[in-house]
Formats: structure tokens, sequence, C-alpha cells
């Protein structure tokens, strides 16, 4: 028996080693569904072990490096500072110009949700955060940031850029957290298309790209729209960019299912600073509301000066003139002609959201065409 | 690219200094998840297991070699976020056949070095996507052309690597 053990030793101890690592492994699995939440006690425990070892040393690494980027940049910044500047300024102009435009929309959307009772997340505290490693495979789409619990961070905040969304928090360290990116295969988000207001689940896919996965065929899908957070995930707030669709591919797996490839709006390459959002509110910070009645305030002036400028413009007509033409509700003075009214584009397949039956109603008659007489009426008597 | 085959039972077992049988994996593990936040590509590099197969080799010893490649897989595992055994497997039995050769072939030629690297390399991947496919249930891609790229890149990054760190060898013989 000795010398069994002694013979066979090396691949005993193989075989041990591999045999606790697969046990460790199946507990895991077991007991972390969804993969994207936090790890159990021990799991973190391992991995708190390992990031306490190597996070010192990445924080110092990135520092050099950072400030002998920054001492370079500074330098090369300040040469074209003014011509920044410049560039900077009329990009404030116009965005102003473009936040007047929005603001009486959003001063609508708020009053009509708040008469439906619906309860809109504001995003009220950030915390801005610097990338300092990743996670060296690409394997899994993961980073580390430099803001752990010390800084107020829990799992499960959303962490964004200014120019869309880039993950959620999924391990709190002391002093460093890690994020799991949208593009990984066990993060998932709600998604909303802008134009089309078709609702669905981004993915990451095997290749790193983000993917909504599980939509039925639609044509009005087309490459180039807008892709928003839905707010359904409970974890991004309603409204943030997440990218544009690229391509609409035919689900191989899960037929009839269709895949929509999504060019993230963030660069998830290059990330170098990210938002953490700390807190969500059902109401505007006083800032925002400042920005918001400014943009009113812009957006009124803009409205008078369009007043004037269309009273110049010919063809006007005076104001409470019965004649006046409605573009849309023209009444004609043929008794044949049919009222035009403007609807939205019916939907190309039947879904949820359509109300039942709705092929079945019978047309309003407002909309319904009049019947053409069969025969010409007879002129009355006198 | 003379691979010597011979027994070795008798050739030069290598031992090293306690810091850098610690320092050593500790900091390809910091430049794995450090680097690729600069050069994107270099995800496609696997420092940790070109470190596994250097010191399993150079000890010539089956079960350091096995430990050696748990520990600095399981680490791996810990800061990649994977669940903790995938990297910790695959380089038990990098590990545990790295010491086995080296016992057999001369290690210290080139081509050997290179061979070595981007056959452990592709097998790491196999067992990788054995345990995600097995045991995990998950769907991974298998694109063997980009695995083939993989290893090769790892092998030749390996001959440079192993040249440095064969300076921190001592001998034990």
């Amino acid at each position: 028996m000795e010398s069994f053990f002694a013979r066979y030793k090396n691949l005993l101890v193989l075989a041990a080693v591999l045999l606790l690592q697969m046990v460790a492994l199946a507990m895991q699995v077991r007991r972390t569904l969804p993969q994207s939440g936090p790890d159990p006690q021990k799991v973190r425990l391992v991995r708190y072990w390992a990031v306490a070892a190597v996070s010192p040393l990445e924080r110092a690494l990135f520092a050099i490096a950072h400030s002998t980027r920054n001492a370079w940049l500074n330098y090369i910044d300040l040469r074209r500072v003014r011509s920044d500047n410049d560039s900077l300024r009329f990009e404030v102009s116009r965005l102003r110009l473009e936040q007047a435009s929005v603001a009486e929309d959003a001063k609508q959307a708020q009053r009509l949700q708040s008469l439906l009772g619906f309860s809109e997340h504001y995003i009220h505290k950030t915390l801005p955060a610097q990338v300092i490693g990743t996670s060296g495979t690409d394997q899994s789409r993961m980073f580390y940031i430099d803001k752990g619990s010390h800084d107020g961070l829990k799992p499960d905040m959303p962490v964004i850029t200014p120019d869309g969304i880039v993950g959620k928090i999924k391990d709190v360290f002391p002093s460093v957290s890690q994020v799991l990116e949208v593009s990984d295969q066990t993060s998932g988000a709600g998604v909303i298309l802008e134009s089309t207001r078709i609702r669905g689940i981004l993915r990451g896919n095997p290749a790193g790209q983000l993917q909504i996965i599980s939509l039925l065929p639609d044509e009005r899908i087309k490459p180039g729209e807008r892709v928003l957070t839905s707010g359904g995930d409970q974890v991004f707030p309603k409204g943030l960019p997440v990218g544009q669709v690229v391509s609409v591919e035919k689900d191989k797996d899960h037929d009839p299912y269709i895949d929509v490839l999504i060019k993230p709006a963030a660069n998830l390459l290059q990330l170098e600073e990210v938002l953490v959002i700390t807190q969500l509110g059902d109401h505007m910070t006083d800032t925002q509301q400042k920005d918001l009645n400014q943009a009113e305030a812009a957006a009124q002036i803009n409205r008078r000066a369009s007043d004037v400028l269309s009273e110049k413009l010919p063809g006007k007509q005076a104001p409470g003139d019965a004649a006046a033409p409605d573009l849309i509700h023209a009444p004609d003075k043929n008794p044949n002609s049919v009222p035009i009214t403007v609807k939205p584009p019916p939907a190309l397949h039947p879904d949820r959201f359509s109300p039942p039956g709705a092929k079945a109603l019978p047309p309003s008659p407002d909309t319904a065409p009049p019947k053409k007489p069969t025969a010409p009426l007879a002129p009355p008597h006198p | 690219m003379a691979i010597v085959y011979n027994s070795r039972l008798d050739a030069e077992e290598h031992g090293f200094h306690p810091l850098v049988t610690v320092l050593v994996p500790l900091l390809a593990l910091l430049f794995q998840v450090y680097l690729p936040k600069y050069f994107h590509g270099f995800a496609l590099f696997d420092l940790p297991l070109i470190v596994t197969i250097f010191f399993s080799v150079a000890r010539r010893n089956a079960i350091s070699g096995t430990l050696t490649g748990a520990i600095i897989g399981l680490l791996q595992d810990a800061l990649s976020g994977l669940p903790i055994g995938i990297n910790g497997i695959a380089k038990s039995i990098v590990g545990f056949f790295a010491a086995s050769i080296g016992v057999r072939i001369d290690v210290d030629n080139t081509g050997t070095r290179l061979l070595l690297n981007f056959s452990f390399a592709l097998l790491s991947s196999l067992i990788y996507i054995l345990i995600t496919r097995v045991l995990l249930g998950t769907e991974v891609p298998i694109a063997w052309s980009h695995e083939l790229i993989r290893a090769l890149a790892n092998g030749l990054l390996a001959v440079p690597l192993f040249l440095v760190m064969d300076m921190m060898k001592r001998n034990r013989s």
C-alpha cells in the first residue's frame, strides 16, 4: 500500500488538487445564480486576498504612469488651450439652444408623469473614479476602479461615462471595486430603442459585443437607431445612452428571434475615468431644476423670436380668422372628401404591446370613409 | 530547433530565492491586469501561464509544478472575476505536465521553449473550454484560429521572458 502511494504520489496530488477545485467550482456555480451578482462569502474571501495582494502595486503603478502622462499632457494642452476654449464656447452655445428646444417637451413629460403617478429616477450624486486595472483576460469583461467601500460604494451601483453606460459594480473591497461591464456575457440591462420604443434585454456576447437578445423580427429596427436604458432593470436610471444599432441578425440558436448588435456609446476598450451613480432620487436636484428653468426661459425667448419671424411671412392668416386653414383637420368644401387624420404607423407584426383584437375594432365614424352612393340621387320635387 | 529526448533524471534541478518565488508570479499577475488597460491586445497573452511553465520546468518536480499552477491559477481567477477554479484547474494540469516533460527533454533550448509554451497554451485553452462547457454549462464559442494565434503569441513572448527569468535560477543539484 505504501509503495502504491509512493509510486503514484505525483498523480495522487494532481488528482486531489483537481478534485478540490472542481468541488469549489461546483459550489460557486450552485450558489451564485444569477452570475452577475456578488459572490458568496468564502469566494469573496479568496478574491479579497488576491485583490489585497495586487491592488496596492496596481495603484502605485497607476499613480506613476498617471502623473508622468499628466505632466506631459498638461504641457501639450497648455499650448492649445485658447483654440480649445473658443471651440468649447461655441459648443456650449449650441448645446444651450438644443437644450432650450427640448426643455418644453421635458416639462410636459414631467407633468404627464406626475398625473399618472409615475415616479422618475434622477441622478442625484455621482462619484468619479479612475480605472486602475482590467480582468487581464478576454474571457471576462471587468475592470477595477480606485474607489471602494470606504468611499461609500456598494454592489449593483451603476457605472457610466458622459457618453453612455459602462456597467455595474460587482464586488466592493475597502479601497477598490470590481466593475462588470455591460459587454460581459453574464451582464444584463433593460434597454429601449429610441424611435420605435421596442424594449429588450442587453447582453454581451462571447466576442464582447453588445447585443439585444430575444427580440421578434421587426422591420422597423434599422441600423443607426439610438438605444437608451429603459429603467426596467432597477439598476440604470431611464434614458441613459447605451449605443447605436449596428446590425440585425437572425438568432441561429433561438428561431424565430433576432439579435440586434449595438455599438456602445461609451468607449469600453479605453476607459480612463468613470462615474459611479451613488444616489438616485424621484425629484430633480436644485441644480437640475435651475438648468431646466434657464432652458425654459431661453425656449420662451426663442419662441417669441420665431413668432415675430412668422408674422412677417407671406400667407400668414390673422389670428381668429375662421377661414384659417388647418393643415391636419382642414374642413373641405367637397362633401365626398375624406377627413385626414394623422395616425402613427401601424406595427408590421402584432406584439404584446398592441391591444388585443385591434383589427376587429370597427373604424371610428370620424375616420371611416363615407360610402359612395350606388345610384345618383333624384332631384327633389318642388 | 533540436529537441533532445533523453532521460534527464540526473539533470540539473533549479531552485529559486523565496522572494523570487513570490514576487515573479505576483508581478506577472499585476502586469496581466494592468497592461490591457493601455494595450487592449495584451489580453491575448497569458503571463501567469508562462510563469507557471517556467517554474515547473525549472524545478522538475511534478508536485511543485501542480501546486505552483494551482496557486497562480486561483489568484488569476480571483482577479479576473471568473468562477474560482477555472484557471486553477487548467494551470495545475499544465504545471504537472510541464514538470514531467522538463525531466525528459532539454528545456534550455530556444526552439523547445517556443514549442513547449505553444503546446501548453493550447492545452490551457482546451481545458478552459472543456470546463466552461462541461462543468459550467456555458456556451463558449470555439475559435480555433484565435486559440492558435494566442498560443503562438504566448510561445513567442515566452522565449525572451524565459531568458530574463533564467537569471534568477539557483542550482540545486
